[in-house]
């Protein structure tokens, strides 16, 4: 508990150290850093939290180096979260995106974490949102989160973000036909990056072109923008536009999204609980094992066992309801 | 509920070595013990070395050079990380180190030092062998 204290004043004054530590328990011991991130939760709603995502390789980390550049000019303080996935067999990681933002790894003012996905379903950590209150709480004014826009992650990063922006780049061909129809839906800035190369502007016209397929209804649409993110060229234009969306956001949705976030929070929270206690409990008392040799000797089967175990446990959230 | 230790580990070079193959080959040995290998690239200042230690709280911090400028840089690295407060991570050296210079190395704070030939396993071992301690 001391620990935990110690932790938690040190974030509240922007220590480093126990922004590592806090987001390393985090990792590692979920149910103990409750304790921190559960006070650290008044302190957090001041960052402006972005999500970059896309395709391996298209100049996430790149775009977010000169970003942040951008940012630091404006004495905003930032911290970066970048996610990358685990391997299935080994649990391992190669977390490389630091590569490029080593310009930014002196500067005090800058916090830069990388994270492996641990496999946890869903894609993007969990753990990843609770990093990103920690640096929130920290003080940081910007919180940049880079996912890898492949298979399921995308998906999570709009429960993280205020705004998303994609990250697409040109001759990225079937790859980016393939992967579109989930980013189109969670972006609220598109960027051709590489616009130093061929076909930057077909790519523009085609995500223009599938953009303007969408609903009329909606009053935020999406802006696409070019850069050449190892020239610094659009970045200024794409923060301009990531700073647009956020006025936009506190104009028209910003406490509906608010309210719909801490809903969403608030409902994962519950079934993680329920759903550990109770096999907690089945595990303690011998009960799990049982039905797994069952199940294994085909006696029964998963579902049938799973509803002879809750029937009795679930029965009073019937009655009541 | 489980407790899940990974370690993790910063693979870096300091100095102004012209590739990184060696590290690279390394990094993927590291990810594929099951580690969770941050690594920076080329030419890393010792600063940015031991900040990104910090930052990514890591157990581990592997150097690797070949330029000859280790009896320079090493020391730099560990007395800056002694200044933070970095006392619990153990730091390795590896890449072209003369025998001679090992001896002063591990004086000032390079737990262990491998040569190119060295098998990774062996690093491996050696770096599952020191982290066991609970931090
Ligand atoms: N030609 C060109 N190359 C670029 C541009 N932006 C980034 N790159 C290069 O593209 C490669 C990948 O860049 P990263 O920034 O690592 O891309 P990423 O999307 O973060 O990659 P992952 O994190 O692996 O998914 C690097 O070699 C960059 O130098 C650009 O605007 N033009
Ligand atoms: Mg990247």
């Amino acid at each position: 508990m001391n620990q935990i204290k110690q932790l938690v004043n040190g974030v509240l004054k922007g220590n480093r150290r126990s922004i590592a530590k806090t987001i390393t328990l985090i990792e590692n011991n979920p149910h103990e850093a409750q304790k921190a991130v559960s006070k650290l939760y008044p302190h957090t709603g001041k960052a402006h939290i972005i999500g970059i995502t896309g395709p391996t390789g298209s100049g996430k980390s790149t775009l977010i180096e000169k970003l942040v550049k951008e940012l630091r000019k404006k004495r905003k303080r930032v911290g970066i979260i970048a996610v990358d996935p685990s391997s299935p067999f080994t649990g391992g990681a190669f977390l490389g995106d630091r590569i490029r933002m080593q310009k930014l790894s002196t500067d005090k003012e800058v916090f830069i974490r990388s994270m492996a996905t641990r496999n946890s379903p869903g894609g993007l950590a969990r753990a990843t949102r609770d990093a990103v209150k920690v640096l929130d709480a920290s003080g940081k004014d910007v919180v940049i989160v880079e996912t890898v826009g492949a298979g399921q992650s995308e998906v999570d990063i709009i429960k993280v973000a205020h705004t998303v922006v994609v990250v697409l780049a040109p001759g990225l061909g079937d790859d980016i036909q393939a992967i579109k129809a989930g980013m189109m839906e969670i972006g609220d800035i598109f960027v051709v990056n590489k616009a130093d190369r061929e076909n930057a502007d077909e790519a523009v016209i085609d995500i223009e072109t599938m953009l303007n397929m969408g609903s009329e209804k909606e009053k935020w649409r999406p802006p696409v923008i070019k850069t050449t993110a190892t020239k610094d060229e659009g970045t200024a234009m794409l923060l301009n536009r990531i700073n647009q969306h956020m006025k936009y956001l506190k104009k028209e949705v910003f406490d509906i999204q608010r309210r719909q976030k801490a809903e969403t929070e608030l409902i994962e929270a519950i079934k993680q609980k329920t759903t550990d206690s109770i096999i907690d409990e089945l595990r303690r008392k011998g009960e799990l094992e049982k039905l797994v040799q069952e199940i294994l000797a085909k006696k029964t089967d998963p579902y049938s066992a799973a509803d002879a175990l809750l029937k009795e446990r679930l029965k009073r959230f019937r009655t009541n309801g | 509920m489980s407790t899940k230790r990974k370690i993790r580990i910063v693979v870096a070079k300091p100095g102004l070595d012209s590739h990184d193959r060696g590290a690279k080959v390394i990094a993927r040995a590291f990810r594929d013990a099951g580690m969770e290998v941050i690594y920076t690239g080329l030419w890393q200042t010792p600063e940015q070395i031991v900040e990104t230690a910090l930052q990514e709280d890591v157990d581990v911090v592997a150097l690797s050079i070949l330029s000859g400028a280790h009896m320079t840089l090493f020391p730099k690295i560990t007395k800056l990380m002694k200044q933070k407060g970095l006392n619990d991570i153990l730091v390795l050296g590896g890449g072209v180190i003369p025998d001679e210079d090992i001896p002063a190395l591990k004086k000032i704070g390079i737990a262990e030092v491998f040569g190119p030939d060295t098998p990774t396993n062996t690093i491996i071992k050696f770096i599952k062998e020191n982290t066991q301690k609970t931090k």
